[in-house]
């Protein structure tokens, strides 16, 4: 029996550029059609036909099986859209095909065909009309949708008067609601306030839990990992990776690092990509070493000390500076900020000219995995210079405990004892008293 | 590799659906059609249900549009010019012309700018694509209803009585549907390709509505044109109604067959047009 709800084989979407892609009048037609002719003529043999157009997916394949949950991420422009149109058959491959085993529902918007001039009783038979559910089917599930849509009292008000937020939660509670075998679901979760995006979540965990099979592209990485089991990585319309979650979110976070020269453990920061510099690049280099002065050149192990050093250049003289380091885990998310700010035995004088800033970390406590930091540099308390993911630095597992155990959850570690208070448990206390 | 085809999950045994790159558009997957029946439902409910939402007058322009039509061309060519109307009273006799008309012009209207107008659609759901021509086709026949009852009226106004030649009439009307659907078919795919085609239709209109004898008879045309005439699908549907509702005009000839043949053709040839134009609409709409 077979396990696959979808299996793409070589797909390929190519889209002509330029001036054919978009609608013409037959007064730009008209000319074009007989220069088109002669060039025609000109041309025989040659096929010049690659150079106006672009592939959006090309060679893709790979299976999805019954009752998983894919996640499929990447750039803007890498092709995922129009992987999930081929899918719905909104549009065709230029190559390659793909096999469906199952009714496909499509949630590529939100609210796609909803009549502002409709009543939401009406829009949720129209919507749900359009999305392939069948009037029985929508009457009966009425009720549930409305309830899920929050909308109660609003239900036979025109659309047109309903704010955003109870405009997304009806067009979402209705493709909720839809029961295919393959959900195929786009950036939707995007709007809508945090409760809804609790509860979008919750309803998509439940559909999964139903054994269907879910196609979720998302930017949003901490989702992706929580409701995929697997990722496919796509990348100029290709994939560039599939297999476990948080590996796949690894090499997309991986791959899209500002393009700074990193050598090992020195950051080249005069040619940083992702910059904000109000007057002038001040911020130049990045070196990290260990607490032993020694180039950090694999990794720091837990709980072991980091040197920062920080080269910048001051073209004007200035009475205060100070440095930012943020550490920035793999979904972006800050664990940690050093900041000069906090130090208590603060740089005093005039400063100018080229300056090396060392920020001294004794123990380094985040958990094993990779960070990126973000370096920026106020002058005279203003925000001078900033870059985004500026250095990374990775974290190696270490036993910081001292127990034998290498520490694996969490965000960061912290020196902690355990110990039984004898005191407070009588009972306890005689038993070991009279103990032999 | 495994090649099963179906599976039972729940109670409903799955199909497969390969998504490959099209190659026949000869297909016209009617069946498909089939199942998107209660789609197209609800876009002609959706449809009639907005027309008229917020006017004042509501379904009543329905029946104004035609009869503000036929007051001024009464006036202008029944009394002024003095055309001949087949010894009919001339409101009556431009009336039962100016019904099935303004359903085909406005047809043909909504229709070939249908999928422009559903763009929002046709890029992110999926489904037969000819439900959208077809559902402004059948849209149009609400208003038809309401026209056709104050027809009814009006015959009786004018003390004519219908004859059993009045039970062919939904042949007629058949016919002026396939008219709108085949014109509506060929225009809306070309619309999307080339969007002068919306600008042509008012045009398109006028020229046709004096290429159809809804303001003179058609016995005003020689009778060796006749046979060319009656290729304008419309120039057949309106004498049938002439027939059929007043019974006094003789039968429409030869002529009706050769609008049939006509919208035959016109209708295969747009739906195969619109099966082969139809894998581009979402990326060019």
């Amino acid at each position: 029996m077979s396990s696959i709800a979808i299996r793409a084989e070589g797909l390929g979407k190519r889209y002509r550029l330029g001036a054919s892609v978009q609608y013409k009048t037959l007064r730009e037609v008209l000319p074009g059609i007989v220069s088109g002719a002669v060039r025609r003529v000109r041309s025989i043999g040659s096929s010049n036909s690659e150079a106006e157009s672009f592939w959006a997916l090309r060679d893709v394949s790979f299976d999805v099986k019954h009752g998983e949950v894919i996640g499929v991420i990447g750039r803007n422009g890498a092709g995922k859209s129009t992987l999930l149109k081929i899918f719905s058959r909104i549009t065709w491959p230029t190559e390659g095909r793909a096999l469906i085993h199952g009714r496909v529902g499509s949630l590529l918007e939100v609210g796609t065909g909803f009549h502002p001039e409709l009543t939401g009783r009406e829009n949720i038979f129209l919507n749900g009309a359009i999305m392939g559910m069948r009037k029985t089917e929508i009457t009966a599930k009425f009720d549930e949708i409305v309830a899920f849509a929050e909308v109660d009292k609003f239900i036979d008000t025109a659309v047109k008067h309903y704010s955003s937020g109870m405009y997304v939660r009806l067009a979402f509670a209705i493709a909720a609601h839809l029961e295919p075998e393959i959900l195929i679901v786009d950036e939707v979760l995007a709007v809508g306030d945090l409760a809804f995006q609790q509860k979008c979540l919750g309803k998509m965990s439940e559909v999964s839990r139903g054994g269907r099979t879910i196609l979720f592209v998302s930017h949003n990485m901490p989702v992706v990992e929580k409701l995929c089991e697997r990722a496919i990585v796509l990348h100029e319309g290709r994939v560039a990776y599939e297999g476990e979650t948080s590996g796949a979110i690894h090499h997309y976070l991986h791959s899209t690092l500002a393009a700074n020269t990193a050598d090992g453990h020195i950051f080249d920061l005069t040619n940083a990509t992702n910059r904000r510099a109000a007057a002038g690049n001040l911020l130049q280099r990045i070196e990290l070493y260990t607490d032993d002065d020694l180039p950090m050149l694999e990794g720091i192990r837990i709980g072991k000390g980091l040197k920062a050093k920080v080269f910048f250049h001051l073209p004007k003289p200035v009475r205060s500076f100070d440095v930012g380091l943020g550490f920035d885990d793999m979904f972006g998310q800050r664990i940690f900020t050093a900041n000069s700010l906090f130090e208590p035995a603060r740089p005093t004088g005039e400063w100018e000219g080229s300056q090396v800033f060392v920020c001294e970390i004794p123990s380094f406590t985040l958990m094993p995995g990779m960070y990126h930091i973000k370096v920026w540099m106020d002058v005279n308390h203003t925000v001078a210079d900033t870059i985004f993911q500026a250095a990374r630095l990775t974290v190696l597992e270490s036993d910081y405990y001292g127990s034998g155990k290498a520490p694996w959850n969490g965000a960061v570690v912290m020196k902690h004892n355990w110990y039984v208070d004898e005191s407070a448990n009588p009972l306890l206390v005689s038993k070991l008293e009279n103990k032999p | 590799m495994h090649s099963d085809t179906l599976i039972q999950v729940d109670h409903a045994p799955i199909a497969t659906t390969i998504v490959e790159p099209r190659k026949a558009f000869w297909d016209l997957e009617l069946g498909a059609l089939w199942e998107y029946r209660e789609l197209l439902y609800f876009l002609v409910w959706r449809d009639v249900k907005v027309k008229y939402k917020q006017t004042a007058l509501g379904v009543a322009w329905a029946v104004l549009q035609p009869l503000l039509g036929t007051l001024i061309f009464s006036i202008f060519f029944g009394r002024l010019a003095r055309m001949p109307s087949d010894g009919v009273p001339y409101p009556v006799f431009v009336y039962v012309a100016m019904v099935p008309w303004q359903y085909f012009a406005n047809a043909l209207t909504e229709s070939s700018n249908s999928l422009v107008a559903s763009q929002n659609l046709i890029k992110k759901v999926y489904f037969p694509r000819l439900v959208i021509p077809l559902g402004s086709v059948i849209a149009g026949l609400v208003d038809f209803c309401f026209a056709f009852l104050v027809l009814i009226g009006m015959m009786f106004y004018y003390g004519i009585t219908p004859s059993p030649s009045i039970f062919l009439f939904p042949v007629f009307l058949l016919l002026a549907v396939c008219t709108a659907l085949a014109a509506g078919l060929w225009l809306s795919a070309l619309n999307v390709q080339f969007r002068d085609v919306r600008y042509t239709i008012p045009f398109l209109t006028q020229f046709w509505l004096f290429a159809t004898p809804v303001v003179y008879p058609s016995s005003l045309v020689p009778a060796r044109w006749r046979m060319w005439y009656g290729l304008n699908p419309m120039a057949g549907v309106v004498d049938g109604f002439r027939y059929a509702l007043l019974g006094k005009s003789a039968g429409p000839g030869p002529m009706i067959w050769v609008s049939a043949a006509a919208v035959v053709v016109l209708l295969l040839g747009g739906l195969l047009y619109f099966r082969k134009m139809e894998s581009t609409f979402a990326d060019v709409v």
